[in-house]
């Protein structure tokens, strides 16, 4: 019997009686990364990484909840499971299951690179393979982050040159934390308080993340134009951004990639800076696996199945909920704008 | 071409006409002196001879970057332009060349005539030496297709601006015959070679459409109604016995329309008429979707000449006796068009847009209500002592059109958009009811907020039932209200007949799928157009 479920819940697995990352309330539920769209409200219990453990209670507030650290194992209804770094954000896993021999890993979302911040990417052996393919075409292929970092310091001093304000646009969990490692010996970084409230939990859990002023009513726009500000995407268009000293809006999103994505979201620049792999990332991870069998959980499914069918890996595309991090993410702010 | 390349970049992420020309001034102000009649060429949709065909780049780009065809369709599709998609699915350069953009543009021209190993060996060449922002620049050289939101008028007025000429001069000079590897920039702003051209137009006057009601435009004496013509905009230049005919797109269209061929010997040189190419027999305008069967064809059959015989409604005179009338009042332009049109020995063929008489605003509006029985679109308004106006202008022409035709259709197709609106479903296809059956009668892509695009989206990925490719068939729920300027029959569509220029009009959110139109109502609508 196969270890892995695809249900309308979530991924399940009977043996151990638990889901992966479910969309609908269950008893137990492994999360892969703090994403809303991987971890959900509802469910009676809840297992992760320890880093995200903090994450989850900011987002989710009062749950059960119990932690692992990467490379671990323990063992549920006779299933054993290890987390391992998906290299994705901070306190990002894969979670692997082996039973009689048979060993399955759901990676939840992944990139491969090393993004400085997060745990990096570690490929794990196993015969069945989960997969997300959201950048699964051959146009998407990243730059290194360092020059994508000194395109951005580059941009960043020339607006400072002609007195605009430098505002990036990143999701609030993981893309927020990596331009402030990456970004911090260009100048002040100032964050959005959903940035802060979140920084504020890593720095309590122990990861080394550079100092950073949170945004307040009292900091004079000048202040403001002197650094770096950093606001989660539902900002990205809205009045406050007016108010600055000259905005100058660059949006950091593997989107940007295309000339179609950055026009749709009308910035001054685009930075195709990704927590997810590319195209050559998504292949690379899935050799790296060994595995026999691939589910295709979001993003270009039927493209990247087809794909891995064609080189000879037996692929097939899931239904699931997720991949919209984005909306996810609104819905978030507005929680905590209202509270 | 890094400095083209970097400029093109400006003028796509932003959507500020001013950050636009900023960009442009800045461009022509900085850039290699031998590039700028190029960039203007391109700019202004001059194509070289396309050296290298499609098939052919699409072939050795699957070739180079080792991706089954299917898969590159697909990145196409999500991507929605070509030379990017070639652009980014190719490996990284292994090498770096900087040329001169004109330079680029001479090596490609230099194809013309070599065999296609020589021609792959030097696209190859050039992709493994371009970064992907000028792999992109380089493509775009071979199709010739730049479309890059750069209007002529935007182009003249950077150009203007930089050279502190007059526009209008500009504006000549550029859409005349010239070769940028002939002339220099000074050259081209100064109009050097405006003056031994004869086929030059003049930049067409554009109308607004009319938002407040006629009577605040004040005493109804002081303006002329026409009809608004559904037809093809277009402009007669004859001198030193050269005929040319140009469309509004400011192309020459003048072999498309022999009909108006007589008017090389009847009219005077240094003529120039303004008006609508429309079809019209037996002195009555047919409507567009007749005159849309002569429209871009190489050749013109005999039965076509029959049954969609040119006309030419003239409603301005530009040039009389090699003199440029613009600044002249509309009414003084009038006379001299009435007279001029008299001396023409063929009759029926070209004729004067007739001028609507009316006494009041109320009485307008009546007539104006009867628009679709002579195949119009409403009324023109014109200020009798208005010049004709270069470009658009507010003020003195006003389009009053009459509303739309509009049916209420079930979306039962989605698709996801093209460039950028790739990721969302926002293509959709909409059906009426034909008895028991969906019957689909348009495809539309605009007229929803980013809010209901993001909505409908959501609808199609919870309500798809079945996939076919890129389109999801989806339950029969939404109703939307689509407008459309004509209607047509077509043996191509199952519906027997076609919607011109559908879009959405609205949401029906009050509706359910049971209250929509029927083909029935659309027949009929088609039989009384087609009877007037």
């Amino acid at each position: 019997m196969a270890i892995l479920k695809f249900t309308d819940k979530g991924i399940y697995c009977e043996q151990g009686d638990f889901y992966i990352d479910p969309w609908k309330p269950v008893g137990y539920a492994v999360i892969t990364h703090g994403h809303a769209d991987h971890a959900r409200w509802g469910n009676a219990a809840y297992l992760c990484h320890e880093l995200s453990k903090p994450i989850l209670q900011h987002r989710l507030g009062e749950i059960q909840i119990q932690t692992l650290p990467y490379n671990k194992e323990i063992s549920i209804n006779g299933v054993k499971l290890s987390l391992h770094p998906a290299g994705h954000v901070i306190g990002s896993a894969q979670v692997r299951l082996a039973y009689k021999g048979e060993v399955a890993v759901v990676s939840g979302d992944y990139k491969v690179e090393h993004d400085g911040i997060s745990t990096a990417f570690e490929p794990v052996k196993c015969h069945t393979f989960v997969s997300e393919s959201t950048f699964g075409l051959p146009i998407y292929k990243w730059k290194a982050q360092a020059r994508i970092f000194e395109e951005i310091k580059n941009w960043a001093s020339d607006n400072a040159d002609q007195s605009k304000t430098t505002v990036l646009v990143a999701y609030s969990l993981g893309k927020a934390q990596r331009l402030i490692k990456n970004l911090a010996d260009w100048g002040d970084i100032y964050v959005h308080t959903a940035i802060a409230n979140l920084n504020e939990r890593f720095i309590e859990a122990g990861v080394d993340l550079p100092p950073t002023i949170r945004i307040t009513p009292d900091i004079k726009k000048e202040t403001l134009q002197q650094g770096i500000v950093i606001v989660p995407p539902a900002l990205a268009d809205g009045r406050w951004i007016k108010t600055l000293n000259q905005a100058a809006t660059g949006i950091c999103s593997g989107w940007m990639q295309v000339r179609a994505g950055r026009r749709w979201r009308s910035a001054d620049a685009g930075f195709a800076l990704s927590d997810h792999a590319d195209w050559p990332g998504l292949l690379q991870a899935v050799k790296a696996t060994g595995a026999e069998q691939v589910y295709v959980t979001h993003g270009f499914t039927a493209t990247f199945a087809r794909y891995l069918n064609e080189i000879d890996i037996q692929a097939a595309e899931v239904k699931t909920q997720y991949g919209n991090e984005e909306e996810e993410e609104i819905e978030l702010l507005t929680r905590e704008s209202a509270s | 071409m890094k400095r083209f390349t970097e400029l093109i970049q400006q003028l796509e992420t932003s959507n500020k006409t001013n950050d636009k020309i900023a960009a442009l001034v800045d461009y022509f102000s900085t850039a290699d002196e031998r590039d700028k009649p190029y960039v203007i060429a391109m700019f202004t949709g001059k194509k070289p001879k396309r050296p290298v065909s499609t098939t052919l780049i699409k072939e050795w780009a699957i070739e180079k970057s080792g991706v089954p065809e299917w898969l590159f369709a697909e990145s196409y599709h999500s991507v929605g332009d070509l030379s990017e998609t070639i652009a980014l699915i190719l490996p990284p350069p292994e090498k770096e060349t900087d040329l001169k953009l004109h330079e680029w543009i001479n090596a490609l021209q230099d194809l013309t005539g070599k065999t296609d190993v020589e021609k792959k060996s030097f696209i190859l060449e050039s992709w493994n030496s371009l970064d992907t922002a000028q792999r992109f620049i380089f493509n775009k050289l071979i199709s010739g297709n730049f479309r890059i939101g750069v209007s002529h008028k935007m182009l003249v007025n950077a150009l203007a601006k930089q050279s502190d000429t007059d526009s209008n001069r500009i504006m000549h000079s550029i859409m005349g015959k010239w070769k940028p590897d002939e002339v220099t920039y000074k050259e081209l702003v100064e109009g050097f070679h405006v003056n031994t051209d004869n086929s030059w137009p003049y930049p067409f006057c554009l109308a607004y459409a009319l938002e407040i009601t006629p009577d605040q435009l004040g005493d109804p004496a002081d303006w002329q109604a026409e009809w608004k013509w559904d037809g093809i905009r277009g402009q007669i230049v004859k001198r030193n016995g050269e005929l040319f005919i140009w469309s509004r797109g400011e192309e020459l269209v003048t072999e498309q329309f022999p009909e108006l061929h007589f008017l090389k010997e009847e009219l005077e040189d240094g003529t120039v008429l303004d008006g609508e190419i429309l079809s019209v027999k037996d002195g009555n305008v047919q409507a567009f979707s007749i005159l849309q069967q002569r429209l871009n064809r190489k050749t013109i059959n005999k039965s076509q000449l029959n049954d969609a015989p040119i006309g030419f409604f003239t409603y301005d005179l530009l040039e009389y006796r090699g003199t440029d009338l613009r600044a002249q009042s509309l009414k003084e332009r009038r006379i001299l068009l009435e007279s001029t049109l008299l001396n023409l020995k063929t009759s029926g063929i070209v004729l004067a847009s007739p001028v609507v008489s009316y006494d009041s605003w109320e009485q307008l509006a009546a007539i104006r209500q009867k628009s679709r029985e002579n195949n119009s679109e409403g009324l023109m308004l014109k200020k009798l002592d208005s010049p004709y106006h270069t470009g658009r202008k507010r003020g003195d022409w006003w389009k009053w059109k009459i509303n739309p035709y509009t049916v209420d259709t079930v979306m039962i197709y989605a698709q996801k958009g093209n460039g950028r609106r790739a990721n969302f479903f926002t293509d959709y296809t909409f059906a009426v009811r034909d008895g028991e059956n969906l019957i689909t009668v348009a495809k539309a892509y605009s007229g929803l907020t980013d809010k209901e695009i993001k909505e409908v989206d959501t609808f199609v990925k919870k309500n798809a039932i079945e996939k076919f490719g890129p389109v999801r068939t989806v339950k029969p729920e939404l109703v939307f209200e689509i407008a459309f300027e004509g209607i047509a029959e077509s043996k191509r569509h199952k519906a027997g007949l076609a919607l011109r220029f559908p879009r959405i009009a609205r949401w029906r959110k009050d509706k359910i799928a049971a209250e929509i139109n029927t083909l029935d109502d659309l027949r009929q609508l088609l039989q009384s157009t087609l009877s007037s």
